[in-house]
């Protein structure tokens, strides 16, 4: 018997977006949808597990199983999910403020012990629901509702938090690029173990335009290198720069001015993250960001598989409990 | 071994063994403990912990201590006052002799008393040399430290590892003073220390060297025998509340054919009960180390929503963290149980001590109308049961159950009689299959008004849950005030319906008359025997122990106005007596003790008897004669 086949339509809920007009998180949705029926795995063993903020009303729009949670919690709840439920297809969905903030301590945690799910974080560097207040990703000085005179504190970037958790998956995308977007939730959904895809997500009503740099196509060509496994690191509108690596950084050359050969090789099988975490830290203006896949590392044990493995060698080991036996275990005596 | 010297018979035995943190006291007592199980005794224990691992040796601060009471008649408390005790050291002689009676044994390590001791006793003297200490008591000063390197000399240890078996030197003795066998704790020496047989070897060389300076020693003229008790026929083992706990979900998870996901982050007095499940992976049973109590409970959650059997622990400062999460989980309706074995507080308070003082943060402490149901344990064995129960309300009712133990319950023992499997209640879950054509409503009630656990992975029922409001029936999210109202009542309702799946509340004692005790979590012990006492002296008094506080047994009201007085004993400031003249417009009187000690009988028994309308006219007779 084969799988019907589903079409993105199949995957819509039947309830009703209420994101702003324009929101950035419209097109996330829409190459969920997309890539969804091309992994052949059934709706129902997909689950949807959000925080909250504006992109946490995610699973609200999948016709899959969901779960809208707590404020910066998600990954706990797909822990207790995945780990018992290890069939099941679990997505994160979160936000800046969610991932990073209040849930920063759940973030590491998930990534550090590769629980087999997919996180997908909308960042926007700003608070969307709370109406616009400035995130761990907003820019230093940046002037929101919260921080008049500008943001005196310093960004986090989500990627080299996950780096420095050992992720086994690190990546990034926009919600512009629909193209890019859909291949990388794709490989995110196929890797086992923990996937990050942190999406630059344009806020058109708190904080509109702040990527633009990334996401508008005329811009998008200086300012953004994309990773290619086993490729030099090129960009430009004529691929005309690239990026090399002298001593313990990373530095822009111009490629009519040194041989292709000098250019940094990207290696997303790299199990030391050293030179993903280098890619990790380029910013706009200094430096063109990475999009694509920083570091796809294979082979590691996932929690889920470890947990249930356990399970599995202990019955092997002691047989199926036996209550009985475990009641009567140690001292016991009869009273007539 | 039996003994060639007189051997006098009594009911029972208060003994407590009090030492240096590091002088194995816990050990020394959970062996009397087992050993007096063993021989057929009611036995009932109370460990006490100093609050840090290592306190300065020899301070009053790093005492250790362990009580423990057996008998030949049931039993329900560790005991009041004490017929021995024996003492390590000057710390533990001045901070426990206050509770040995008069004409109590009194066994000292005299090598324990020097100048060094007394100065970190911060006691001027040597506190054996007081003349009252002899009058008072019947003393024994033993060079333990001594006798013990005499006795393990040719097994060749280091003078530091010798020294270490002084306690099983002076569980012999008291082993020979109680006409204890020997046999389990040399069964148990091989077992722990198998791999190691010099140590082995030493502990056991001290153990009846200990044994054999009471039957040879002129000091010692008697020993004192406690016969069996007449128990529940049946097969007994001994239990802590902990690991009852334990197997009570192992237990439920069985019954009800779900393997189990716990969720929590390590906390006293609650952790044991991971160590102990951690070990009954082959049952199916999942644990998880959380990053915190967030996480702990979070993933209990998620595993819920997955089908499983989900159940997360911790004492107050964790379920403080725990708040959120479990409205959401009450909001979802999923089946779960959430433990709190409490401690004192509030904040950090006293870890290791116990209290009952998160009833009001169990009913009230989360946002909104966010009721649950409330279960509470009464004794170590009695753990088992209330998981069960737990985990039964939990699945018919679809709703997170708050499980209140205390660290008294949770670190004390009692003889358990091991049930048979076919005696466990039986709990049958099922979860909802696809309809054809009919579209999925996850938030349909049922005769319970609880909703169907429909499963991820079931096909056709795909469907969206989470904490934003609901709407009746189809759960999709909405913001309608009539809705909300209406949800929140039917949420309410739900719970308040589960007084209608519990035992009427039972009483010991007449249904009506002059003064009702009522009392809940591990005062049960105390308040029992104490009503008892009372009854015996001939006061009209009963007593009622609340097992189901949220929602109360529906014949509650009844009994509270059968009595002239109603007395509420809590280990808090008044938090039951709150609630039930809230519920129930009676004038509950308390009576209230914090201080990170459970109530002795004595105290019960003073205070029922003091709010005795006879008692009251006598003092007022009294009072009118000396006006
Ligand atoms: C415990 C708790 N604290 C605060 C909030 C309020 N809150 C809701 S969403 C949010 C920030 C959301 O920002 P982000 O994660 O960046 O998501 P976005 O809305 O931008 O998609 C905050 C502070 C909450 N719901 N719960
Ligand atoms: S506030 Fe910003 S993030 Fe939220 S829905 Fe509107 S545009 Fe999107």
């Amino acid at each position: 018997m084969s799988l019907p086949v589903l079409k993105a339509a199949d995957f819509a809920s039947d309830q009703d977006i209420r994101w702003c007009p324009g929101c950035g998180d419209y097109s996330i949705l829409a190459q969920m949808k997309k890539v969804l029926p091309e992994l052949g795995v059934p709706r129902e063993k997909i689950v949807f597990i959000s925080g909250i903020g504006c992109s946490s009303r995610f699973p609200y729009y999948m016709n899959t199983y969901g779960m809208h949670s707590i404020h910066g919690r998600a990954p706990t709840f797909a822990t207790g999910l995945k780990s018992t439920r290890p069939d099941l297809m679990v997505w994160v969905i979160t936000g800046d403020g969610d991932a990073l903030s209040i849930g920063g301590n759940h973030f590491i945690h998930v990534l550090r012990r590769n629980l087999d799910v997919n996180i997908v974080l909308f960042n926007n560097r700003i608070y969307g629901l709370t109406k616009g207040q400035y995130s761990p990703t907003s820019t230093e000085g940046q002037i929101t509702k919260s921080t008049p005179m500008g943001s005196i504190d310093h960004p986090l970037s989500p990627l080299s938090v996950a780096l420095a958790a050992e992720a086994t998956f690190v990546a990034r995308s926009m919600d512009a690029n629909v193209k890019h977007l859909g291949d990388v939730l794709k490989r995110a959904a196929q890797h086992k173990g923990t996937s990050l895809v942190e999406v630059y997500q344009n806020c058109n009503v708190f904080n509109d335009g702040a990527m633009a740099y990334a996401q508008e196509k005329k811009q998008r060509a200086d300012n953004v290198v994309e990773l290619e496994h086993g490729k030099p690191l090129v960009f430009g509108h004529d691929n005309e720069k690239g990026i090399r690596l002298v001593g313990n950084h990373l530095e822009i050359v111009q490629r009519s001015e040194v041989p292709d050969d000098d250019l940094l090789i990207h290696d997303e099988q790299d199990p030391n993250p050293s030179i993903q975490m280098m890619l990790a830290r380029m910013r706009y203006p200094e430096m063109p960001e990475p999009m694509g896949v920083l570091r796809a590392v294979t082979g590691v044990a996932t929690y889920n598989d470890q947990i249930n493995d356990q399970v599995a060698l202990a019955k092997t080991k002691k047989g199926e409990g036996d209550l009985e036996a475990l009641f009567r275990a140690g001292d016991t005596w009869e009273v007539e | 071994m039996t003994t060639t010297k007189e051997v006098k018979s009594v009911t029972g035995i208060t003994v407590r063994l009090a030492g240096d943190s590091g002088d194995g006291m816990q050990l020394l007592g959970t062996q009397l403990t087992n050993t007096s199980a063993l021989a057929g005794n009611d036995v009932a224990t109370f460990p006490d912990f100093p609050a840090e691992i290592r306190a300065p040796r020899g301070t009053r601060a790093g005492v250790s201590g362990f009580q423990v009471q057996f008998a030949r008649e049931e039993i329900f408390t560790p005991g009041d006052t004490l017929d021995a005790l024996v003492v390590m050291n000057p710390a533990a002689m001045v901070t426990n002799l206050g509770d040995l009676r008069k004409g109590g044994i009194l066994i000292a390590n005299e090598d324990g008393f020097n100048d060094k001791e007394f100065k970190l006793a911060n006691v001027e003297s040597n506190p054996l040399d007081a003349s009252v200490i002899e009058e008072t008591y019947r003393v024994f000063k033993v060079p333990m430290t001594a006798l013990t390197r005499d006795a393990v000399s040719q097994h060749g240890l280091s003078p530091k590892i010798a020294d270490r078996c002084k306690n099983f030197f002076a569980m012999g003795l008291v082993y020979w003073l109680f006409g204890r066998s020997l046999e389990p704790t040399l069964r148990f020496i091989s077992d722990k220390f198998g791999k190691k047989p010099d140590v082995a070897a030493a502990n056991e060389a001290a153990l009846r060297a200990g044994w054999a300076f009471g039957e040879t020693t002129e000091a010692f003229g008697e020993s004192y025998q406690v016969e069996a008790a007449e128990l529940t026929p049946g097969t007994y083992r001994n239990i802590m509340g902990n690991q009852a706990l334990a197997l009570g979900l192992v237990a439920a998870s069985k019954v009800s054919g779900k393997d189990m996901f716990y969720g929590t982050y390590p906390i006293t007095p609650a952790s044991d009960i991971l160590h102990e499940l951690t070990r009954f992976k082959n049952f199916g049973v999942r644990t998880f180390q959380a990053e915190d109590e967030i996480a702990a409970v979070c993933a209990t959650i998620g595993a819920a929503f997955g089908g499983t059997m989900a159940v997360t622990a911790s004492s107050g400062p964790g379920i403080a963290l725990k708040a959120e999460a479990m409205g959401l989980g009450m909001m979802l309706e999923l089946p779960m149980i959430v433990i709190n074995v409490q401690r004192g507080g509030p904040s950090t308070g006293l870890p290791t001590k116990t209290e009952q003082s998160d009833l009001l943060q169990a009913m009230f402490g989360r946002n909104g109308e966010s009721p649950i149901p409330i279960l509470a344990p009464r004794s170590p064995g009695d753990c088992f049961d209330i998981a069960v129960e737990a985990w039964r309300i939990a699945t018919e009712c679809m709703v997170p159950v708050m499980l209140l133990s205390d660290g008294y319950i949770a670190n004390g023992s009692e003889p358990w009689r091991i049930p048979e499997l076919s005696d466990l209640p039986k709990i049958e879950i099922t979860h909802p299959e696809a309809n054809d054509g009919e579209p999925f409503l996850p938030y349909l009630r049922d005769e319970n008004l609880s909703r169907p656990w429909a499963i991820p992975g079931t096909e056709g029922l795909t469907h969206r849950v989470g904490g934003l409001e609901k709407e009746h029936e189809t759960g999709n999210v909405s913001y309608d005030p009539k809705n909300h109202q209406d949800m929140v009542r039917r949420r309410a309702e739900k719970v308040a319906k589960i007084a209608e799946r519990i035992p009427e509340q039972d009483i010991f004692g007449e249904t009506s008359g002059d003064l009702l005790v009522v009392s809940w979590g591990g005062t049960y012990g105390a308040c029992h025997t104490a009503t008892k006492r009372c009854q015996e002296a001939g006061h009209s008094v009963s007593h009622i122990h609340l097992r189901y506080i949220n929602p109360m047994p529906r014949n509650i009201g009844t009994l509270l106005r059968s009595f002239k007085k109603v007395i509420v004993p809590e280990l808090n400031m008044g938090q039951l007596r709150m609630l039930l003249r809230a519920e129930y417009l009676v004038d509950c009187i308390g009576f209230n003790k914090v201080q990170g000690k459970p109530f002795t009988i004595s105290e019960l028994v003073e205070a029922i008897e003091s709010n005795m309308p006879a008692a009251a006219s006598k003092n007022a007779a009294a009072v009118s004669k000396a006006g």
